[in-house]
């Protein structure tokens, strides 16, 4: 059983929860950017949370598939497509053996999500079938051609009994463990400074254009762990928040962390779009 | 030691909601800690750097100061021992030689006097960085865009191979045929961290 790729946009990758546990041995977590759209999908068409689903760079994907099939499109809303005809955003849609599912260009967002039932069963490695881009570990991008295996379909759909998606907002900071790198609260600096998001930003990091963070000291520090949605602030002053495929270790200081609830917004920030944070809530 | 043993040696830092960074004092410590701190499973990814743990994932926050505390750092290493063979044949050879005072013919003799120890992997899968080395190596000004995989490399008072071919900016010495990293492997990083490296010459 496969799903025939047939076209693919700016970039398709086989994404599932990732593969933590690995890195002390300089090994990223990966994993879906956007977690809840990945398990929406998911769940819409009967897999595990585990399973493996595709992340859609701005659409652009053509897939057939040789067996009949639920499939689920979440994540950055798109046009889709069924055989020529429209199909659902955000539930269980039937295809038929041989039927082909395109998925246009979102009007909103970046990453689409593509469930497959049973999921796309790619090699694991390392307890983990997501695609690293920074270190290599997983399948390579999915590419025109390849023939992805899909499992053996293990639930039925669910097409009611799903949560909501999350709702958009400031992206919620707590503290980091190097925030004294910035005079005064760097939390409160953050919160009143508008950022836009840099075209260069990545699965590695959410790269912000804006008003420099003041450093009291630039020097580096002896490397250290980092971690997802640590705010990492290079000597120009402009932060980056890491995402999945970010460096197990770094040097430049990290002066805050992005509430692990709120980072999948990060996926579906375009360049040039705005981005505020806010203090998180003590616990 | 004296009565230092009294005074709990490691600093807690916030690291967001989920995790803690402990500092401590050198990258022995830090080994030592990490060791210590996967053996009691403290956090789901317990990340050793050069002079702290990263605990991610802190399965217990509540009791972590207080489990923390009985901890004591150790100095035998009890990680596996590696031996590599290199040829002394990298393109940095007399810089490095500069930079430790010593004839270029000697680079090969000092980086083999000394058991390294793997303090902690960054930078890409399976790069460790080895520890144990006398005297500083400035990184190239300018890295170069493809190290060829298994380069013998310094920089900082690292020494560190390259699992991969990837661009780099530390100073060749020499090269190794050995694989460092194979992710097939049930260990997949040759040199994960509390490894103990010796180099030695390839006949």
């Amino acid at each position: 059983m496969t799903l025939e790729v047939r076209h693919v946009g700016a970039s398709t990758l086989v994404q599932d929860r990732g593969r933590p546990g690995w890195a002390h041995l300089g090994v990223p977590r990966s994993g879906a950017l956007d977690a809840p759209a990945a398990a929406l999908a998911n769940r819409l068409v009967g897999n595990d949370p585990d399973d493996a689903c595709l992340e859609v760079v701005l659409g652009g994907l053509v897939l057939a598939s040789d067996h009949a099939r639920w499939v689920a499109v979440t994540g950055a809303p798109c046009p889709v497509d069924v055989d020529g005809r429209a199909a659902d955003f955000g539930a269980a849609i039937r295809l038929a053996a041989g039927g082909v599912l395109r998925l246009g260009r979102p009007e909103a967002g970046l990453r689409t999500y593509v469930a497959v039932s049973g999921g796309v069963v790619v090699e694991a490695v390392l307890g983990s079938r997501s695609s690293d881009t920074l270190g290599g570990v997983g399948p390579p991008p999915v590419n025109v051609g390849d023939r992805l295996p899909v499992g053996r379909s293990s639930g039925a759909p669910r097409p009611i009994d799903t949560p909501r998606p999350p709702v958009p907002g400031p992206l919620r900071v707590g503290p980091g463990p190097r925030a004294d790198r910035v005079p005064g609260d760097v939390l409160d600096l953050l919160s009143r400074t508008t950022y836009v998001v840099s075209p260069d930003s990545d699965r590695i990091g959410l790269r912000l254009l804006g008003d420099p963070l003041p450093l009291a000291r630039t020097d580096e520090l002896p490397s250290e762990g980092m971690v997802l949605g640590a705010v990492q602030v290079p000597p120009d002053g402009r932060p980056v928040v890491f995402l999945a495929d970010h460096p197990t270790t770094g040097g430049y200081p990290v002066v805050a962390v992005v509430e692990p609830a709120d980072l999948w917004q990060c996926a579906q920030l375009r360049p040039g779009e705005r981005v505020r944070f806010r203090r998180a809530a003590r616990r | 030691m004296g009565d230092a043993w009294i005074m709990n040696p490691v600093h807690l830092l916030p690291v967001g909601r989920d995790a803690v960074l402990v500092e401590v004092a050198s990258p022995q410590e830090a080994v030592s800690l990490a060791t210590w701190a996967r053996g009691r499973a403290l956090a789901a990814d317990v990340v050793p750097g050069a002079e702290s743990v990263l605990l991610d994932g802190v399965t217990d926050r509540d009791r972590l100061a207080s489990v923390l505390d009985s901890w004591r750092p150790t100095t035998d290493q009890p990680g596996p021992r590696v031996e590599l063979a290199v040829t002394y044949d990298g393109p940095d050879l007399e810089d490095v030689a500069e930079y430790w005072g010593c004839a270029v013919e000697q680079v090969a003799a000092r980086h083999q006097a000394v058991e390294l120890v793997s303090a902690f992997c960054g930078f890409a899968p399976g790069f460790a960085y080895l520890s144990g080395l006398e005297g500083e190596v400035p990184r190239l000004a300018t890295p170069r865009a493809r190290v060829p995989a298994g380069s013998v490399a310094l920089a900082g008072p690292w020494c560190g191979v390259y699992p991969t071919a990837s661009p780099g900016g530390w100073r060749i010495i020499g090269r190794t045929d050995a694989v460092l990293w194979d992710q097939a492997r049930p260990r997949p990083a040759l040199l994960a961290p509390g490894t103990r490296v010796r180099f030695r010459a390839a006949p």
